[in-house]
C-alpha cells in the first residue's frame, strides 16, 4: 500500500533515469528519420535538400542491399544453427556429472568473455591463416590441401568466429534451463520405459523449448549488429561478400559520409531489428506477469 | 550393477566433457602460449606447442610502446565510470520500480528494455554529427556517456529482479517500528541489496570493457579502449602474431577471470530474467 507521498518520492527516483532513456532513444531516432529525407553528404556541404524517399529508393534498390541482406540472414541464421544445436549438446553433457565438471564449465563458457577484436583476430591470423595457422598445419598433417579461409569462404569463417564466441551464451542458458528440470519427472519416465531418446523429445526438449526461444531472439538482435568481426578480418570484402547491413550502413556513413543514404539504411535495419524484438518484448512481458 | 554403469557413464562423460571443453578453450590456451614464443617459433611448422624457449620479450614490447598505458586506463576508465553512472542512475530507479510498483510499472520497464533492441546503426549517424559537433569525437566522455546510455536498461532490470526477492515484510516491519523512507533504504535495504548490486556491477563492467561498436567508430588515438588498441594489430602488425597474443592476453586476463566469477549473474542479466 503505497502513500501518495511514497508514489511522489518513487517518481522522483525513477525520474533521471527514464527521462535520460528517453532521450537517448528519442533524439537520434527522430535525427535518423529526418536526415533520411534530406539529400545530405558531408563532402558537398550546403546542398541539403528535402528529397522524399528518394534514399529509401536508393538504399532498397541497390544491389549491394540484397547481398548485405542475404550475408546478414546468413550470419545470423548460421551462427543461430551452430550455436542452439551445440548448446543444447553441450548443456546436455554438463549436466551429468563428471570429474571436474565446474572447471569444464569455466573452459566452455570462456569465450564469451573474449573481447569480439581479440577473437576475430586470433582466429584469422593464428587458426585460420592459410600457410602458418594451425588448421592448415592439421590440415597437411592428413594430407589435405589447407583451406584459405578468408578467400574462399569469407563468410563462412565469419560465422565460425561469431559462433564461437555466442555458443557459450546458448550453453549456460540451455543449461540453467535444463537444470531446473524436475529429476522425478525423468524417473518417471523411466519407470514407464521411456528410451533415452524418447525422453529427449518427448520431455526435456518441449521443457528447453521456453529457453531455446530466448536464445534465439536475444541473440539474433545481438547478430544482427556484428560488426567488429568484420572490419578488424575482411572489411566486408572481398567485393563485398561479408558486408553485412550493419557494415554496409557504416561505411556510406563513415567511409563514403552520405548522411541521408546511411539514414534511410539506419531506418530500415530499424524496422527488421523491431520485428524480433516484438516477440521478444511478448515473450519476456509474459514471464513477468507470472 | 546399476553402480558400474553410473561409472562407465561418468567416465564416458568425463572424457566427452573435458575434450569438447579444451576445443572450445583451445584458441585462448592457444593465443596465451603464442605470448611467451618469439615471433619465429610463433610461426613455426609444426606449430611448437609447449617446449619452446618462454620468453617475456612480448610483454616488455608491447608495454613500451609509448601508448599502451593509455588504452588500458581508457578502457578502465570507460568500463568502469559508465558502470558506476549507470549504477546511480538505475539504483532509485530500480529501487522505485520494486518496492512501490504502480500499474504502469511493467510498461517502463518493458519501455526501457526495448530501448536495448534498437541497432546501433540505426543511430550511428546522428550521434556521430553530435560527437562531432560537440566536440565529443574520441573523447573518455563521449564513450562513457554512450555506455552508460547503452547499459542502463541491462543494469535497471538486472537491479529490479534483484530488489523484487528482498522480501517487503522487512520493510513494513521497518515502516512499523517509524524508519523514514531514508533510514529504511540506508539501514534496512541496503545491506540485503548489495550482493544484487556487486553482481550487476561486474557483470557491466564486462560487457563495457567489451563493447565494440561505439567504441571502434567513436575514438581514435586518445580515448580509444584496448578493443580498438588491438583493432590497429589487424594489418600489416597482424603479422607479429607474438605480439599480438601478448596484447590480448593482457587485454582479455583480468576480464576473463570477472566472467568466471559472474557466470551465474550473466544468465539474469543478459535473458532479462527471462531465464533462472
Amino acid at each position: 500500500m503505497a502513500t501518495l507521498q511514497t508514489r511522489a518520492t518513487a517518481r522522483l527516483m525513477m525520474s533521471p533515469a527514464v527521462i535520460l532513456l528517453f532521450l537517448w532513444m528519442i533524439v537520434p531516432l527522430v535525427m535518423t528519420l529526418y536526415f533520411s529525407f534530406l539529400r545530405y553528404n558531408l563532402l558537398m556541404p550546403g546542398t541539403e535538400e528535402f528529397i522524399g524517399f528518394l534514399n529509401y529508393k536508393y538504399f532498397l534498390t541497390d544491389p549491394s542491399f540484397f547481398t548485405a541482406l542475404g550475408n546478414t540472414l546468413m550470419l545470423v541464421g548460421g551462427t543461430l544453427l551452430i550455436t542452439v544445436i551445440g548448446g543444447i549438446l553441450l548443456a546436455l553433457v554438463l549436466d551429468q556429472p563428471f570429474w571436474g565438471q565446474g572447471i569444464v564449465r569455466l573452459l566452455v563458457i570462456a569465450p564469451f568473455f573474449v573481447m569480439p577484436t581479440v577473437s576475430a583476430l586470433v582466429w584469422k591470423n593464428m587458426l585460420m591463416h592459410p600457410v602458418n595457422g594451425l588448421f592448415a598445419w592439421i590440415a597437411r598433417s592428413f594430407g589435405f590441401q589447407p583451406i584459405d579461409w578468408f578467400a574462399e569462404v569469407p563468410l563462412l569463417s565469419i560465422i565460425l568466429i561469431v559462433a564461437w564466441q555466442w555458443l557459450p551464451f546458448a550453453t549456460l542458458i540451455l543449461l540453467t534451463a535444463l537444470q531446473s528440470l524436475d529429476g522425478e519427472q525423468i524417473e518417471a519416465a523411466e519407470m514407464d520405459g521411456a528410451g533415452s531418446l524418447s525422453r529427449f523429445f518427448y520431455l526435456v526438449l518441449p521443457h528447453m523449448s521456453r529457453a531455446i526461444t530466448v536464445v534465439i531472439l536475444i541473440q539474433t538482435i545481438f547478430l544482427l549488429s556484428v560488426f567488429a568481426e568484420i572490419l578488424v578480418t575482411t572489411n566486408g570484402g572481398p567485393g563485398i561478400q561479408t558486408t553485412n547491413i550493419t557494415y554496409l550502413i557504416y561505411s556510406l556513413a563513415l567511409l563514403q559520409f552520405d548522411v541521408g543514404g546511411a539514414s534511410a539504411g539506419g531506418i530500415v535495419a530499424v524496422i527488421l531489428a523491431n520485428i524480433v524484438a516484438f516477440f521478444l518484448i511478448r515473450l519476456i512481458g509474459k514471464n513477468l506477469e507470472r | 550393477m546399476a553402480r558400474a554403469i553410473t561409472t562407465r557413464k561418468k567416465v564416458t562423460f568425463g572424457i566427452i566433457g573435458w575434450g569438447i571443453g579444451f576445443l572450445i578453450f583451445f584458441p585462448i590456451l592457444w593465443t596465451f602460449l603464442t605470448s611467451f614464443k618469439t615471433e619465429g617459433t610463433a610461426i613455426a611448422t609444426p606449430p611448437q606447442f609447449l617446449f619452446f624457449d618462454w620468453t617475456l620479450e612480448n610483454y616488455h614490447e608491447v608495454q613500451s610502446r609509448s601508448d599502451y598505458m593509455k588504452h588500458v586506463t581508457n578502457s578502465v576508465v570507460i568500463s568502469v565510470g559508465s558502470t558506476l553512472i549507470g549504477l546511480a542512475l538505475a539504483i532509485p530507479a530500480a529501487w522505485a520500480m520494486a518496492f512501490s510498483p504502480t500499474k504502469r510499472t511493467k510498461d517502463v520497464l518493458m519501455w526501457m528494455l526495448s530501448t536495448k533492441m534498437m541497432p546501433p546503426v540505426g543511430v550511428l549517424v546522428p550521434l556521430y554529427l553530435i560527437f562531432r559537433d560537440w566536440g565529443l569525437l574520441d573523447t573518455r566522455l563521449g564513450l562513457v556517456a554512450i555506455l552508460t546510455m547503452i547499459n542502463l536498461p541491462i543494469i535497471v532490470w538486472m537491479l529490479y529482479t534483484y530488489f523484487k526477492e528482498i522480501p517487503g515484510e522487512i520493510l513494513e516491519a521497518a515502516r512499523m517500528d517509524g524508519a523514514s523512507l531514508m533510514k529504511e533504504i540506508v539501514y534496512v535495504l541496503t545491506p540485503m541489496a548489495v550482493p544484487g548490486i556487486a553482481s550487476t556491477m561486474l557483470l557491466n563492467i564486462i560487457l563495457a570493457w567489451n563493447e565494440a561498436f561505439w567504441t571502434l567508430n567513436l575514438s581514435a588515438a586518445n580515448a580509444a579502449p584496448l578493443t580498438a588498441f588491438i583493432a590497429s594489430y589487424s594489418s600489416p602488425e597482424g603479422l607479429f602474431w607474438a605480439k599480438l597474443s601478448a596484447a590480448s592476453t593482457m587485454a582479455i586476463a583480468p576480464i576473463l577471470i570477472m566472467g568466471w566469477f559472474s557466470q551465474k549473474q550473466l544468465v539474469r542479466g543478459l535473458t532479462f530474467g527471462a531465464v533462472k
